[in-house]
């Protein structure tokens, strides 16, 4: 009845090469990445033992473990996070429910979008400058996560924002026409609907705070300590900062060792992420509106 | 239910009012604050980073030294030479080769994920892709010093493995994630409308793409493509470890060079506060800061024109 005309037909053809090509393009960026990470895991999983996650390097951190460095990892985290959320989210709140649409909240998104673009090296020096020399903390785990905490502020404001204009705006006029102010209708309905999105957000942080290593090289993290920190002000060393230092600055490094550190971190970076996705994926399937 | 109620509750509910409507003006003045943290936070770089190179920039710094020399020597004896063209040239060569890796592959598959993939196999796509843009960037250097490294060795039959063509693909990997995100949401954002339009008039589906969708997701993917060189020019432990980091203007892709990042990542532990060597790297982080804030700004623009269209 309906016959496809050549030019159909060639047009298919056409179609049929370029969805190959893309889906090959697709493959060839995801492939050498799976195999890469493979190697990442044949090789390192040897490597780690339980002894060499809760023990300290030995032996010019040839031997012995890494547990000082997954530590001060954590207490990276800790301290960045206890910084930048409260501040990230009431900086999303403003922007989401308070700030009007003019030039002076365009500035503040332009200054979110500048503050997650700038280099980290960058980050680096501007918290050496401010919380290590000005604000006189030393090289210290406050300062370090300080600077961690600026780096890392605008995934947090996006995030907050992203899952609080999430929730409709027929809420918010319900609670108003209630009698409700602003405040009570954010705090009894816009952020209990919100904050498992706020919670994605912060394990997204979580993620990319404790992978970084250009911003804590100069303001907290060093190379090697023979104890553990006892405060924020004492310095530490982080799982980021140790692989840099097992690659490249130790000589004669057994080859697997590097191998395990990488795998320690990718892994709790990755970890943490899938952790996310999955809280969101969770939301969307349980999300009524 | 419209009981009149005692002068008493009235008098307290209007109290309570009151209080509402302090606890409301108060938070927002609080989040306020948290909005405006975000300026506060980008001047306050500038100006730190400002304050510790200026005494260069006000003192050894020669504009012409500094742009045009290929010699960048902090800590020669007879006499310190602070140039950063090669730099610049490690820096350009590895991102620009990243960007020709990253920009064809980011946008194809940006294209087969928002129109061709469906159901799951698009679900798996898009985690994955979220996934590998979480790839710590020290990991990546690490992956470029003992994985490409040899590899690079073997193929080409090089001395050197660590080089442009190294941190070049390293680079690109690491960006073609975000850009492939970007990309995805800007081809998304082209409303249905218009490819049920398209498909109407018996268009294919990549005459679609090709036709409608694309040149109405055109500022988007260019968006997507200058925040992959923002983030390849300022990225700093992957090229740091993988190009070889030594001063070269390259004349191949299998020359070692050394970026701008690097330099400072490198050379800063090493210099004393207050140095001449120091206020140099910190006046490099300058010019690292506002090109990024330029590339930055032109991408917002141009992003926000989609918006606006």
């Amino acid at each position: 009845m309906f016959e496809a005309s050549q030019i159909n037909r060639r047009n298919l053809a056409w179609q049929k090469v370029f969805r190959f090509m893309l889906g090959a393009m697709t493959a060839s960026l995801i492939l050498p990445v799976a195999l890469i990470l493979g190697t990442l895991v044949i090789k390192g999983t040897p490597v780690i033992s339980f002894d060499f996650l809760f023990t300290s390097p030995t032996n010019g951190m040839t031997e012995g473990g890494i547990f000082p460095a997954l530590l001060g990892t954590i207490l990276l985290v800790l301290v960045a996070l206890l910084a930048s959320v409260p501040l990230g989210v009431a900086a999303a709140i403003y922007l989401s429910e308070y700030a009007p649409n003019n030039w002076f909240t365009r500035t503040i998104n332009l200054a979110i979008i500048n503050l997650a673009g700038v280099p980290s090296i960058v980050h680096a020096l501007a918290g050496l400058g401010a919380f290590v020399l000005f604000f006189r903390f030393g090289t210290s785990i406050l300062a370090a996560s300080l600077t961690l905490a600026v780096m890392a502020l605008p995934v947090v404001i996006v995030a907050t924002r992203e899952s609080l204009q999430s929730v409709p705006l027929a809420f918010r006029e319900a609670c108003w026409n209630m009698g409700a102010t602003r405040w009570q209708t954010i705090r009894r309905i816009v952020l209990p609907n919100a904050v498992t999105g706020i919670l994605t957000g912060v394990i997204l942080e979580v993620s990319r705070v404790a992978g970084e290593t250009a911003p804590i090289m100069f303001t907290g993290a060093v190379f090697f300590l023979p104890f553990l920190p006892s405060s924020v002000f004492d310095q530490t060393m982080a799982l980021s900062l140790h692989l840099f230092v097992v690659s490249t600055q130790v000589p004669n490094m057994p080859e697997a060792v590097p191998y395990g550190v990488a795998l320690v971190l990718i892994g709790l970076v990755l970890l943490m992420n899938s952790a996310s996705i999955a809280l969101r994926m969770y939301l969307r399937g349980k999300k009524k509106w | 239910m419209n009981k009149p109620t005692p002068a008493s509750t009235r008098h307290s509910d209007s109290d309570r009012l009151n209080s509402d409507w302090f606890a409301d003006k108060l938070v927002q003045a609080l989040v306020f604050i948290g909005g405006v943290s975000a300026i506060i936070f980008i001047i306050g770089i500038f100006v730190f980073i400002t304050r510790e190179g200026v005494g260069f920039l006000l003192g050894d710094f020669s504009f012409k030294e500094f742009f045009l020399s290929p010699n960048w020597r902090p800590t020669s004896e007879n006499k310190a030479t602070y140039g950063i063209l090669a730099l610049i040239a490690g820096t350009a060569s590895v991102t620009g080769l990243a960007m020709l890796v990253a920009i064809p592959f980011s946008l194809g598959t940006a294209v087969f994920i928002a129109e061709f993939a469906t159901g799951k196999t698009r679900e798996f796509l898009k985690i994955t892709v979220e996934l590998l843009a979480a790839i710590p960037s020290v990991v990546w250097g690490f992956i470029g010093l003992a994985i490409m490294n040899p590899l690079i060795i073997d193929i080409f039959h090089v001395p050197v493995g660590l080089n442009v063509l190294n941190a070049g693909i390293i680079l690109g990997l690491m960006a073609a994630p975000i850009m492939t995100s970007i990309a995805e949401d800007a081809l998304k954002a082209v409303p249905d409308r218009y490819r049920e339009a398209a498909e109407a008039l018996g268009a294919t589906r990549w005459q679609v793409i090709y036709k409608v969708v694309f040149p109405a997701a055109k500022n988007g993917l260019l968006g997507a493509v200058l925040l992959g060189v923002g983030r390849g020019f300022g990225e700093t432990m992957a090229v740091l470890m993988a190009t070889g980091h030594s001063i070269n203007i390259p004349g191949s892709v299998f020359d070692s060079v050394r970026a701008l990042t690097a330099t400072i990542a490198a050379e800063l532990g090493e210099t004393a506060v207050g140095s001449t060597h120091y206020r140099a790297l910190f006046t490099i982080g300058i010019a690292l800061f506002l090109i990024t804030f330029i590339i930055n700004l032109i991408a917002d623009l141009v992003v926000r024109d989609v918006r606006k269209g």
